[in-house]
């Protein structure tokens, strides 16, 4: 007598393929899936609490600890929260976003490569998580000598930078970014006329372009899905007006084309780089508002205006103005925005972040159901969630 | 842009727009709860703005009504944002959901249950999303201790 009884499997949290600690149940019919529950919260660390019990320049750090693949598009986006709320926008010296857009687009890469290196091993090839860290630990050593940290950079200052780029930096960058195109060439070389890549990948996962909006997914997974949006030239930011750059868009919907569009991204960022040092002069890396930005650490020894300053910053905070704003900036993984309401204190009254992944991964269940579990890995991969930031 | 669709929404739905602010650049239009559902609904079909980038809620303790809930909108077609915003009571703590209209706002609307304890009618799912299932309280609240409950606060060091 045959069985028509549906079977539920835990996945995670403790599982190699879900990306820290996602749990997912699911609910079997044989091999194919019927219903996928995600469970998340393991990671909650509460850092919009936090944030209401700290001053402007304290959050910054916390915002490494979202998304820790690529910590400089938290701090991104959360100084231009900042400095739109604070109405200093147009103040920033031009050196520091050139900076900005030149380490987000490297950090793109750094995720990406992360996405790419996950992806490819859970569905079984491990050459490429081998190469693609090979290529992270070079930026990860750009990282560490421009802010001191491999992963929790905390580099962006409301108002600028906190440090200059160190010398003879720049050749580094370009030397890497220069190799990156061979390199992403031998990826593909692996993996895209790979049979196994290829049946793992192609068909699995279809999210057409209205679910995708209405489920509100971003980035490269909406991309992929036909959408033609990029926040980085629909809502430009840091200067990226002044880019030349194509926005990598794939009516495909599904893993594969997902696959592709990340390649081409990566590609993109190696542009942006290069465009960003050609633009890159000498001159100012922190905006001139006293009120705001800690003095240069020559002031504040040598003068006594420096010493209050810098005292009365670092004690008590700044104050913007009551009213609350919000900002969106294209992470690599989709919009991850910040809303920020002031009631005219040195502390946020409420900041709440917009987490792409958690978004994202609302999507999940649509992408696999009715498919075979097998897939669940493959869409776990191709969705490039980060827990730190899923769970704040 | 949206300034315009403010106007619009004012138009249409008359003393139901209770404010609408001006601040840096971004436009918040205030409404009154009940008319929720059918705002959102307006905005997404009439307005174009088809994409809900973030729900979430902002307690306001010692002032009435007591919470807001914060609708972040997004127009991919002309890339105007607008905000919506609804006042909630601490004693009617609950709002309709909008799943119906973006299916973006399930979860958020789990997360703002969870976190701040606004409660959604005829949500699809109400479960906490981020705290355990059997947590008490809601660590988002004004009057929640930053370091957990029955914790004394840290009084820095001690010597």
């Amino acid at each position: 007598m045959a069985n028509f009884e549906t079977m539920t499997i835990n996945m995670g949290p403790q599982h190699p393929s879900t990306h820290g600690v996602l749990r997912l149940v699911l609910e079997l019919d044989g091999e194919i899936v019927r219903k996928a529950t995600p469970h998340v919260g393991y990671l909650h660390r509460g850092i919009e609490k936090l944030s209401e019990h700290r001053t402007y320049h304290q959050i910054l750090p916390l915002t490494d600890r979202l998304d820790y693949l690529a910590p400089m598009h938290n701090n991104l986006g959360y100084v231009l929260a900042v400095e739109k709320l604070l109405g200093i926008t147009n103040e920033i010296p031009e050196r520091a976003q050139v900076v900005r857009v030149l380490l987000a687009e490297l950090t793109r890469l750094k995720s990406h490569l992360v996405w790419l290196a996950c992806h490819a091993l859970d569905i079984g090839a491990m050459t490429v998580f081998i190469y693609c860290f090979r290529e992270r630990e070079h930026i990860m050593n750009i990282y560490e000598k421009i802010s001191g940290a491999r992963m929790t950079s905390n580099y962006f200052r409301v108002g600028g930078l906190s440090a200059d780029l160190p010398a003879g930096l720049e050749k580094e960058i370009r030397d890497f970014v220069n190799s990156m195109p061979e390199h992403i060439k031998t990826y593909e070389g692996l993996l895209t006329g790979n049979k196994i890549w290829q049946k793992r990948i192609m068909g699995v996962g279809h999210i057409s372009a209205e679910d995708a909006i209405d489920l509100g997914v971003t980035g490269p997974c909406l991309r992929a899905s036909g959408v033609d949006w990029d926040l980085r030239r629909d809502q430009p930011y840091s200067g990226y007006e002044n880019y030349d750059f194509e926005v990598v868009v794939d009516d495909g919907c599904d893993t594969w084309a997902r696959y592709h569009c990340r390649l081409k991204e990566m590609r993109e960022a190696c542009k942006l780089i290069h465009q960003a040092l050609d633009k890159l002069k000498p001159g100012p890396i922190l905006a001139d508002v006293p009120k705001v930005v800690l003095p240069p650490k020559q002031e504040t020894t040598n003068t006594i205006e420096g010493l209050i300053h810098h005292f009365k910053i670092i004690s008590e905070g700044f104050k913007p103005d009551a009213g609350e704003v919000y900002v969106g900036v294209e992470n690599p993984k989709g919009e991850v925005g910040y809303y920020l309401v002031s009631d005219g204190s040195p502390r946020p009254y409420r900041m709440k972040i917009r987490p792409a992944c958690f978004i994202n991964l609302q999507a999940l269940p649509k992408m696999v159901e009715g498919s075979m579990i097998a897939d669940v890995v493959a869409v776990i991969g191709t969705l490039d969630i980060v827990l730190g930031e899923i769970d704040r | 842009m949206s300034v315009q669709a403010a106007d619009k929404l004012k138009d249409k739905f008359g003393d139901t727009v209770l404010e609408t602010i001006e601040f840096r650049g971004e436009t918040t239009v205030v409404v009154k709860k009940e008319e929720i559902v059918a705002v959102c609904a307006f905005l997404k079909e009439e307005l174009g703005f088809n994409f809900l980038t973030d729900l979430c809620s902002v307690d306001y303790m010692g002032q009435a009504p007591r919470f807001m809930v914060v609708y972040q909108l997004y127009n991919i077609g002309t890339h105007a944002r607008l905000r919506v915003k609804a006042p909630v009571e601490e004693s009617d703590a609950r709002i309709d959901t909008v799943c119906g209209v973006w299916g973006a706002a399930n979860w958020m609307e789990r997360e703002a249950w969870d976190l701040m304890g606004i409660s959604f009618n005829n949500h699809p799912d109400p479960r906490r999303i981020l705290m355990p299932d059997d947590w008490e309280g809601h660590p988002l609240r004004k009057d929640y201790p930053v370091q957990g409950p029955d914790r004394e606060p840290y009084q820095g060091r001690t010597e």
